[in-house]
């Protein structure tokens, strides 16, 4: 067969495998009965349909790649002590897992290998666990609940994480910006700020020690805002009442951290 | 012309058998989003897919300029982005790529979980497929790092301490994620080398073995 010495040039034929002959009648649906209905061919026509999808899919994949550039940080500083770790979105319920007192510390082994890995295996091992023949949600509610629930639970996790990570972010100390000046700094509202316990942890010169730098400050929050934190603090960091003047002294406050402003 | 050339391959490779077994067989009518809207939540596995050759083809080209070493990772992914024509859009397309894949596998996961399609006798798809969700949490793991960033770096410690506070297995799994001590040198090294060849290998293995049994037997029925 492989030297074809003879010269005739005769049809390879493959005996003692499944595939589907050559001279088999091409596209001819088979009988699917198991599926009654309008079915039809997976190429071209089936494909065809596919193939629209995924373009109205990759015009909208394309719209976000777009519109968001990918971040990239500052190069890994591994002496920086001050950044707050935080894993890719879809790790986030994991990790905050890790935060409740009920499976950290001692009783770490309960988030990290016994609640995952019974989420795991019960996921991977479905098919038994739920051995009936039944396939509607509706009439086989344990599994179909347990799943539900664990979907709550996931997303709730990780909102909690994605949550107090800002939270943390807003009480971290914060970046220096490039210019670093200090705007009226010789008016009435930075003596009352340095009289008030704020100097202690936003400092000296509004660069930040213990809490956030303040540079800048008059571009991301309000007035209302900066008046609430005073008030009732911020974050995990900032208690409320720190702030011990009058009520025409915070006015003024308000107002000179409101100037801070950085192009 | 074309045709010829057909022939002729097909006379010696007898090739005409192995796509006729990929392209002849029925599609039925429930999973065909044409005919009924909502089944188009039967191509999310095909989405899925999808993006998993977003992410093969755009990998390929990132990988043209991307250096897995410590010193030239960062500085490398910051060329790629801003200095390469369509570098940002490569990039992002990887970058987006990594969320929207597990995305799509997570809804493709929950389709088949609803519609009790893991059952007789598809039973052995489902592991692999979970086989398959786990090389892809994996390859998000290991990509993550590779840009060498603050954000990458503690993220991945952060994932080691973790692992490593795992009973008896911890420290060892530490140790060969880290190739050593601490995360640095080696790990970026061995992060790559997971990322760009033993895990898309081991990806694309199972994603064989996923269609084939599919085809095998088939797609399950309507509800």
């Amino acid at each position: 067969m492989a030297h074809n010495q003879d010269g005739n040039h005769t049809q390879v034929h493959y005996v003692g495998d499944s595939r589907v002959r050559a001279d088999r009648p091409k596209m001819y649906p088979k009988d699917y009965s198991e599926f009654p209905g309008r079915t039809e061919a997976f190429f071209p026509d089936f494909l065809l349909k596919e193939w629209m999808v995924a373009a109205v899919f990759l015009v909208g994949f394309m719209t976000l790649v777009m519109a968001h550039e990918p971040e990239l940080g500052e190069l890994a500083d591994p002496t920086n002590t001050g950044f707050l770790p935080v894993p890719d979105w879809y790790f986030l319920f994991l990790y905050q897992l890790l935060k409740y007192k009920w499976a950290a510390g001692k009783f770490v082994v309960i988030g990290t290998v016994i609640l995952p890995g019974i989420a795991f295996m019960a996921l991977m091992l479905a098919p038994w666990l739920d051995g009936t023949k039944e396939r509607r949600p509706i009439k086989r509610p344990v599994p179909v609940g347990i799943m539900l629930v664990t979907l709550v639970a996931i997303c709730a996790l990780t909102w909690a994480a994605e949550y107090e990570h800002e939270l943390q972010l807003e009480s971290a100390i914060g970046k220096t910006p490039q210019n670093t000046k200090v705007i009226a700094q010789d008016e009435q509202g930075y003596q009352i700020y340095a009289k008030n316990a704020c100097i202690k942890c936003h400092g000296d010169n509004l660069e930040g020690k213990n809490g956030p730098t303040l540079i800048g400050t008059g571009n991301r929050h309000t007035a209302e805002e900066i008046t609430k934190y005073i008030d009732e603090g911020k974050g995990t960091a900032m208690p409320a009442g720190m702030f011990q003047g009058s009520e025409e002294e915070k006015r003024i406050l308000v107002e000179w951290l409101m100037k801070q402003k950085q192009q | 012309m074309l045709r010829a050339i057909y022939d002729w391959v097909d006379e010696r490779l007898d090739i005409t058998p192995i796509w006729r077994d990929v392209a002849d067989h029925e599609v039925p009518e429930h999973v065909n989003p044409a005919h009924h809207f909502s089944a188009f939540i039967y191509c999310f596995g095909g989405l899925t897919f999808f993006v998993v050759v977003i992410q093969i083809l755009s990998g390929m080209f990132l990988a043209m300029y991307y250096v897995p070493d410590i010193v030239n990772a960062h500085a490398s992914v910051n060329y790629l982005q801003n200095e390469i024509a369509m570098g940002a859009i490569v990039r992002g397309m990887h970058h987006w790529g990594a969320s929207v894949a597990i995305v799509m596998l997570f809804l493709h996961t929950l389709r088949v979980f609803f519609t009790g399609s893991y059952k007789h006798p598809r039973e052995f798809n489902w592991v692999v497929g979970m086989l398959i969700f786990a090389v892809m949490l994996g390859l998000g793991f290991t990509g993550y790092l590779l840009p060498w960033d603050n954000k990458a770096y503690f993220a991945t410690k952060v994932g080691v301490e973790i692992a490593a506070s795992v009973p008896v297995i911890g420290p060892y799994i530490a140790i060969f994620l880290q190739g050593g001590d601490i995360v640095g040198a080696q790990t970026l090294a061995r992060f790559f080398a997971l990322h760009v060849f033993f895990l898309p290998a081991a990806l694309l293995a199972l994603l064989g073995v996923h269609f084939i049994l599919i085809r095998r037997q088939g797609i399950s029925g309507p509800l």
